[in-house]
């Protein structure tokens, strides 16, 4: 039989079922995998290899089961997401031994669907930022060339499935955060449309903006894990009770023939650099060749939308972190005088700087005096936003754009400069203001880096059916672009 | 681009205060620059027009079912208890208040 971890998920899930391939030695696969690629790429904060082996030999033990979906999959799991028993800290310092006693939806969702879980991804502190390096534990290094970033905040899902350490991870997206790392590390992912997939569990950066999805190494893996997690939970307020479909079995589109895609106008002006442009254009004739109408379409606000989405980001970030006060979890300062003094020094002594940076800003911008010039005016433009994405959805099926500016960079060469980190994600975050699903895929290689691009299409919301359906054929007529290796 | 804007130390310590964080004589020269440029870059929304538009909070398309307020015990004392950095089985521990 042909290296496990390179399967897709789909081939290895179906593999499973016909016990051609057992739980054990599957999760025995990923495992070694990852014991020999870890030293190189640091995608994983907590390996449970423990956990998974006692898992996948219970599977074995009770057989595969169709209604299982997942049976026998092992995946990672972005650290943000709680995990019952299992460490969880947000990339944090302030989270360092944290245990939580519940499992997240998704985690559930996960657990119950077969899936093996391996073990807890790298990212961004508090998934703040956009290559990783923000993390208090490591630097993950991105498969393609370990001198570069994985891209973020989900940057250790992106890299842990790029590498074949796993067949899926899960990450969290507040402004780009999987379809940024999947683009950089040349694998499919998708947020969904706010309030398909539960937050319950998800430790909250942007409550208005954040959305749990799946990062895979295709179209199809990432909608079979987007059919298991996604679904309504009363235990989130913005869960949505529409009925979830079968994304795997809505993936019937052979070509894009009748398909019309929108090219927003603003996102191929100037910023793209040309390796970019190159691919993403090579990608556009695929699609063209294949049948898809392409036309123009404007989204005029697209300038405004960095600053809208970091203030609102910012001030429920401030929000949100107010949690961590040394009290009821969490690092807890030494030798203090009073209660205030616990406040703040435990939280001085666990923040990282970004973090710190961001609530700060997000408690200036939510003060009296500023209030209005900054939080409340962001949320009148983000409606504006919002109505201009719908108005251009209504002229076309999807709408097509890059994802990244740029390829992965050079690991250290942007972190001095926090405004220019923030103009890098102009791509991603208006569908985190608007709500509206996106899914990354590989576009090609840049010919000047020989890193993978992404392209972006943007659906309607709650279709993340045709979405997918679009992107499935869209993948199919766009040349492979290989894997790393590692 | 727009203007920056000038921040300065003490602006600095006041949102530190208001964020119950504290920051370095160090950090406050850094934040005050880097927050002067992110500011100053924020002030494009100054040239939006947003007469008579309400502002958009969340991009929830339900609204969220009211529930009856009934309380409920999910979690044990143990539970709740148990990352807590100091507590004595009955209680979360802080330092004397009053």
């Amino acid at each position: 039989m042909t290296d496990i971890c390179s399967l897709s998920l789909t081939a290895v899930a179906t593999a499973l079922q016909k016990k051609e391939l057992s739980a054990a030695e599957t999760t025995a696969a990923c495992l070694e995998r990852m014991a020999a690629t870890e030293p190189e790429i640091a995608a994983m904060l907590t390996v449970d290899a423990d956990g998974a082996r006692s898992r996948a030999a219970e599977l074995d033990r009770q057989g595969p089961d169709p209604a299982l979906p997942l049976w026998g999959v092992p995946v990672t799991l972005k650290d943000a997401l709680s995990t019952k028993g299992l460490a969880t800290t947000a990339g944090s310092r302030i989270l360092e031994g944290f245990t939580p006693i519940y499992d997240a939806f998704v985690v559930e969702k996960l657990r119950a669907a077969g899936a093996v879980i391996l073990g807890k991804a790298n990212l961004d502190e508090f998934a703040m930022g956009s290559g990783t390096e923000n993390s208090a534990y490591k630097k993950t290094r991105n498969p393609w060339n370990t001198a570069k970033t994985p891209g973020g905040s989900s940057g250790g899902s992106a890299a842990s499935v790029a590498a074949g350490q796993c067949f899926a991870s899960l990450g969290s997206d507040t402004g780009g955060s999987i379809r940024q790392p999947a683009s950089l590390c040349g694998c499919v992912g998708i947020k969904p449309t706010y309030g398909r997939v539960s937050r319950y569990g998800l430790i909250a950066y942007g409550s208005s903006l954040d959305q749990i999805g799946p990062l895979a190494r295709s179209v199809e893996d990432c909608a079979r894990v987007l059919t298991v997690i996604a679904g309504h939970d009363p235990r989130d307020a913005t869960s949505d009770p529409r009925p979830v479909q079968d994304y795997a079995a809505a993936l019937t589109r052979c070509d894009l023939k009748g398909v019309r895609l929108g090219l927003p106008r603003e996102f191929f002006k100037d910023g793209l650099t040309p390796e970019v442009r190159a691919a993403c254009d090579a990608a556009l004739q695929k699609a063209r060749d294949q049948g898809a109408e392409l036309v123009e379409v404007s989204l005029p606000h697209t300038d405004a939308a960095i600053a809208t989405y970091y203030i609102i980001a910012m001030a429920e970030a401030s929000s949100n972190l107010a949690r961590f006060d040394g009290v009821r979890y969490g690092r807890r300062a030494a030798n203090v005088k009073n209660l205030e003094e616990l406040y703040v020094k435990s939280r001085s002594e666990g923040f990282g700087q970004e973090v710190k940076r961001r609530i700060m800003l997000g408690a200036y911008v939510l003060s009296s005096g500023y209030y209005d010039a900054y939080y409340r005016k962001a949320a009148q433009v983000r409606r504006l936003i919002r109505d201009e994405y719908l108005a251009a959805l209504e002229l076309c099926d999807a709408l097509c754009a890059p994802v990244s500016p740029v390829t992965a960079w050079d690991l250290g060469s942007h972190t001095a400069d926090p405004l220019q980190m923030y103009l890098m994600d102009a791509y991603t975050l208006s569908l985190n203001l608007s709500g509206l699903p996106g899914l990354a895929l590989p576009a090609g290689l840049g010919r000047e880096s020989g890193m993978p691009v992404g392209l972006q299409l943007i659906g309607k919301a709650f279709e993340e059916a045709d979405l997918l359906s679009i992107g499935h054929a869209l993948e199919r007529a766009l040349p492979h672009i290989g894997r790393p290796q590692i | 681009m727009a203007e920056n804007k000038t921040i300065s130390p003490e602006e600095v310590a006041h949102m530190a205060a208001l964020s119950r964080l504290s920051v370095s004589a160090e950090e406050q020269a850094l934040f005050a620059r880097q927050f002067g440029d992110i500011l100053g870059y924020m002030d494009v929304l100054a040239q939006v027009d947003t007469e008579n538009v309400e502002p958009l909070y969340s991009p929830a398309q339900h609204a969220a079912p009211g529930r009856e307020d009934q309380a409920v015990n999910r979690r044990t004392r143990q539970e709740v208890l148990a990352n807590a950095p100091e507590q004595d089985g009955e209680y979360f521990i802080v330092p004397r208040i009053v």
